[in-house]
């Protein structure tokens, strides 16, 4: 195949075994495992009295019931603390079962193995705990009050403070001509993947070898904390990934109790022992994101320029912080956007509440800090009577100003500087594709027929491809079969599609003749994992260097077979021949014969480079600067993350009776650089969009005071169906390459959702012209408002 | 750490024959396995996707005598005596994708594959009812089923197309499986739309 398949729609080689019922998910692999089922707390706070396992023994088919004080060893520590951070001064893991204390409703307490999940879930139900129960910590307000603490030592449930400024905010604010106080909240929302978690582990006693397979978004995070909890050594333990049904984030936090303790449990009774996640376990024990409070200050001038914003929030990082800071680091670094802050400084509380964990959720924080910033400007627009694209048009940052430094700190420890971005064609691109400009007569016509519409938009820039790195191993077969391993996992992105365009491209390979292998320890021990919209740029860049080193060993021994110089060939359709002269040839299959001296022959093919038949007999048949085989490996390492971009802009109708919401046009501007796949792309915008709407108007986490989750069901909490999304989502793209990789690649996994809520709050705000400033928004909840507003305007001067 | 050496309360087990995609499964199953749990471990018919088990996200359904059923809803020994078709069983029996199955992939339909099998089995039933859905229609066939990766565009899309192509090639829109029966209406517009070498919409029929 000779014309490029970078930047084309091929269709994924993913589905055809997907769509047969072929996936292999955690759960379908059949190795006749015992199940394990976890006793889980009932209470959001309590100390543990006593546990009763006695009733247990009773029933037929139970294996073992193991509370925290069968743990020994690092087992019985606490779980790590995966991403410290200096400013994490209180930090706190959970153990993998509950010592003498519970922090939230679904903390696992105890664990039974029996023959199957009915007869595990039977011997659940008998275990008795004896509780004292302690007053529960719900929400930002309670956990800030700190009337009651969450952990006895860490006073006022804070776990960190973190500031981070950039000049002079107070000072900016101050002397500018204009100012507000703006108050926003964000409500808890979770990733909710179809497929929950999950793993199986097997255990070899006569090797001494513990094979784990877990729907993780690291593989390799898994096995050097299986292999740290259980005393093995890393050679000891293998990780893999097999198919994943959904992550969105959920999945990147480990190792959850239960994937140590069933790889324990293997261990301990010397059969494969598996864990299958139910639904009302994912949202118990899983993780959840989003919750946080925030108050803005901001001065500007009479254009809306910025001249100083000061921004203080308070994140609910529910009862422990396995995952550090990563969420209010991203929602306070990159809710700068696409602007120029002017001074800007940014203060968050990390809080403790009891309350399920928070882990990144797709956006990880930024679509929060993106509700921040954008609701803000558009309470600049109304305050100064100005157009909202306008306001934000003098803020943006021009595209000569790339790399543009924020002097911020981010997540990866390094610095937000932009790499590269064209905002102002985005916005021009996003008024046309929404019609922004007409849309006052648009709403005349609606109005005509007493129909209420609003408009409304969003920006955000979203730093993707954080490191530290990613490799890839390429190798080519005798057959001409190319296999690429790399280590980070695939949750539905299309990995085996895209990287294998990527390959295919750069060894002048069919597409078909290449396999892609992601999340095998086995197969690529080092890698890192699958988040912050990092796949495409990381295992994208290291795959591309991979080939091209496999295709350089190719063209050296090409040009000796054909004794022609290496810059004459070329490589199209898995055959190296030269350029000009295409009788002079040689199969890529052919040169991996010739690669792998050989003294023993297995076919007609391996006869050729065995040492009777080739080789110069005066010299070593593998150099002493060479290596036998066809292959190349190497790793991406980029000094900083790039920085993917986008806007979106939303139509939304309320019903003045019902105050029923209903969005009547979504339309998406994106920007992550050189595209792989746009089919793709489009499939995780699309993905990503209906999130958003989900979070922006349909999905919380139902807490009441005592901590008890009231919608833990899919009867409850409101994922969208095909009924709660638009009917269509217009989408265009722009394209600026990324110069901090090979490819240009920026990430485009976690876009969609970012700008949902700002996007569809500011066409809500203007449909009902009343100030939104908490999402998600009911429609009773809007109805709510209405009538505040109704008392509220007959007070001048309200602050919004 | 204890360990169970002595079992009591033993479960009543019923030997029961499930007759799954053409294939008899003789199974020993306790009255209350769901047969979402029959299918996945004692038939080995992994395909079919758990995702809820309260039949609310629709991932498991399967057809029930050619009807979709949440199989997370129902129990194993409540199926015998019926014909139960899974994702496995869609395929043509040549072994090609059937037209749902296609228009899933030529149309990116599926991102983790995870809640596919349930809308392959439904748009399945659902266009083998109603060859020609208008656009609402296709919407209104899916709109029982979450999927929490594709946003839906493209599923929507696959539907229209799933007719589509059931519609353009008679053979592929009449899998022989079932009895004659239900099938009266797809097959007379296949043979319409195959008279007319027509491979996209318009269907006078």
């Amino acid at each position: 195949m000779s014309t490029k398949l970078m930047g084309e729609a091929v269709q994924r080689v993913e589905d055809d075994r997907l769509v047969r019922g072929g996936g292999q998910y955690v759960d379908d692999i059949d190795l006749g495992a015992l199940h394990l089922a976890v006793v889980r707390s009932p209470h959001a706070h309590a100390r543990i009295r006593s546990i009763d396992v006695d009733a247990v023994l009773d029933i037929e088919g139970v294996h073992a019931v193991w509370t925290y004080d069968d743990l020994d060893g690092a087992m019985a520590e606490p779980l790590p603390l995966l991403i410290p951070h200096p400013t994490l001064t209180h930090g706190r893991t959970q153990y993998a079962l509950a010592r003498d204390e519970v922090n939230y409703v679904g903390e696992a307490i105890a664990i039974v193995v029996a023959d199957d999940r009915y007869v595990a879930e039977d011997a659940v139900g008998r275990v008795v705990v004896d509780f004292e129960l302690l007053p529960a910590v719900v929400g930002v307000e309670a956990a800030r009050a700190a009337e009651n603490l969450v952990h006895d030592d860490v006073p006022g449930n804070i776990a960190a403070r973190s500031v981070q400024q950039n000049g002079d905010a107070e000072a900016g604010i101050k002397a500018a001509p204009h100012s507000l106080s703006l108050d926003f909240d964000i409500e808890r929302s979770a990733c909710m993947p179809m497929e929950g978690r999950g793993v199986t582990a097997r255990w070899d006693t006569a090797n001494g070898r513990l094979q784990v397979w877990t729907s993780t978004q690291t593989s390799t995070g898994v096995r050097a904390a299986v292999a740290a909890k259980l005393g093995l050594d890393l050679l000891q333990v293998d990780v893999i990934t097999p198919d994943v049904g959904g992550g969105f984030g959920v999945k990147i936090n480990h190792p959850w109790p239960e994937e140590l303790l069933v790889s324990l449990a293997a261990q301990r009774l010397g059969r494969p022992v598996k864990f299958t996640e139910d639904r009302r376990e994912h949202f118990i024990s899983s993780a959840h994101e989003r919750a946080q409070l925030h108050h803005v200050d901001v001065g500007f001038d009479d254009e809306g320029r910025l001249l100083g914003l000061d921004v203080r929030f308070w994140h609910d990082h529910g009862a422990y912080t396995p995952y550090g800071l990563i969420v209010p680091i991203n929602a306070s670094t990159q809710l700068v956007g696409p602007y120029k802050t002017g001074p800007y400084r940014v203060t968050f509380d990390s809080l403790y509440t009891n309350t399920v964990i928070v882990t990144p959720y797709r956006g990880a924080g930024r679509p929060q800090g993106c509700f921040v910033m954008e609701r803000t400007m558009d309470a600049i627009a109304a305050y100064l009577g100005k157009d909202r694209a306008d306001v934000r048009e003098v803020n943006l940052i021009q595209p000569d100003e790339f790399p543009y430094d924020h002097g911020l700190v981010f997540q990866d420890g390094r610095e937000t500087i932009y790499d590269s971005g064209d905002f102002p064609t985005m916005l021009q691109k996003i008024k046309t594709l929404v019609s922004w400009d007409d849309f006052e007569s648009y709403r005349a016509e609606m109005a005509a027929q007493g129909r209420r519409v609003g408009i409304g938009l969003a920006a955000y820039v979203e730093g993707t491809g954080a490191g530290p790195y990613e490799g890839a191993h390429v190798n080519i077969e005798s057959s001409g079969k190319v296999k690429v391993a790399t280590g980070l996992t695939s949750q539905g992105q299309g990995h085996q599609t895209a990287f294998a365009q990527i390959v295919a491209d750069e060894l002048g390979v069919p597409f078909e003749d290449v396999e892609i292998t992601t999340g095998d320890t086995r197969r690529m021990a080092y890698a890192v994992g699958t988040f912050a919209s990092r796949a495409a740029v990381m295992s994208g860049s290291a795959i591309h260097l991979a080939a091209k080193r496999a295709k350089e060993k190719v063209l050296r021994l090409a040009s000796d077979a054909l004794e022609a110089d290496p810059e004459d060939l070329q490589i199209v359709d898995g055959v190296v021949s030269v350029k000009g002269s295409p009788g002079t040839s040689i199969s890529l299959g052919t040169v991996a014969v010739l690669s792998n001296p050989l003294r023993y022959a297995f076919d007609e093919a391996s006869k050729a480079a065995t040492q009777f038949s080739v080789g110069d007999a005066s010299k070593p048949p593998v150099a002493e600067d060479d290596e036998p085989g066809l292959e190349g490996k190497d790793f991406y390492s980029p000094v900083r993350s790039t920085f993917a971009s986008g806007m979106h802009a939303v139509i939304v109708e309320t019903d003045p009776d019902t105050a029923e919401i209903t969005i009547l046009k979504y339309a998406v501007v994106h920007d992550c650089g050189t595209v792989i796949n746009p089919m793709i792309v489009e499939g995780q915008i699309h993905g990503g969009v209906a999130q958003g709407i989900g979070g922006a108007l349909y999905e919380k986490m139902a807490y009441d005071e005592s901590g008890q989750l009231l919608n833990a069901s899919f009867m409850d909490f409101l994922m969208p169906y095909v009924t709660e999304v638009p009917d269509s989502i217009d989408i265009d793209h722009l394209e600026t390459p990324s110069p901090l990789n090979p490819l240009g690649i920026k990430g485009a996994g976690e876009a969609g959702v970012i700008p949902g809520s700002a996007a569809i709050a500011a066409a809500i705000e203007d449909a009902e012209g009343l100030p939104i400033t908490a999402m998600p928004i009911s429609p009773s909840e809007l109805f709510e408002l209405r009538a505040q507003h109704a008392v509220a305007t007959t007070t001048p001067e309200e602050t919004r | 750490m204890a360990e169970n050496t002595a079992g009591k309360t033993a479960e009543k087990i019923h030997d029961v024959r499930l007759e799954v995609n053409g294939v008899t499964h003789a199974v020993a199953v306790p009255a209350r396995r769901l047969l979402s749990d029959a299918l996945r471990q004692e038939c080995g018919l992994t395909g079919t996707h758990v995702g809820c088990e309260h039949g609310v996200c629709g991932a498991c359904t399967v057809l029930v005598d050619g009807r979709p059923v949440r199989s997370c809803l129902m129990f194993a020994v409540s199926a015998v005596g019926s014909e139960i078709t899974t994702v496995e069983g869609l395929a043509e029996p040549d072994g090609s994708l059937n037209p749902v199955q296609q228009a899933f992939r030529e149309c990116h339909g599926l991102q983790c594959g995870f809640c596919t099998p349930g809308f392959l089995t439904t748009v399945t039933a659902g266009i083998k009812e109603n060859p020609c859905p208008t656009h609402d229609e296709a919407r209104e066939m899916v709109a029982g089923n979450l999927c929490r990766c594709t946003g839906y565009q493209n599923i929507v899309k696959a539907v229209e197309r799933a007719a589509e192509i059931a519609r353009g090639d008679a053979p592929a829109a009449a899998p022989p499986e079932g009895d004659d029966g239900g099938l009266e209406a797809a097959t007379g517009d296949a043979e319409v739309a195959r008279d007319d070498d027509a491979s996209t919409t318009g269907l006078g029929a």
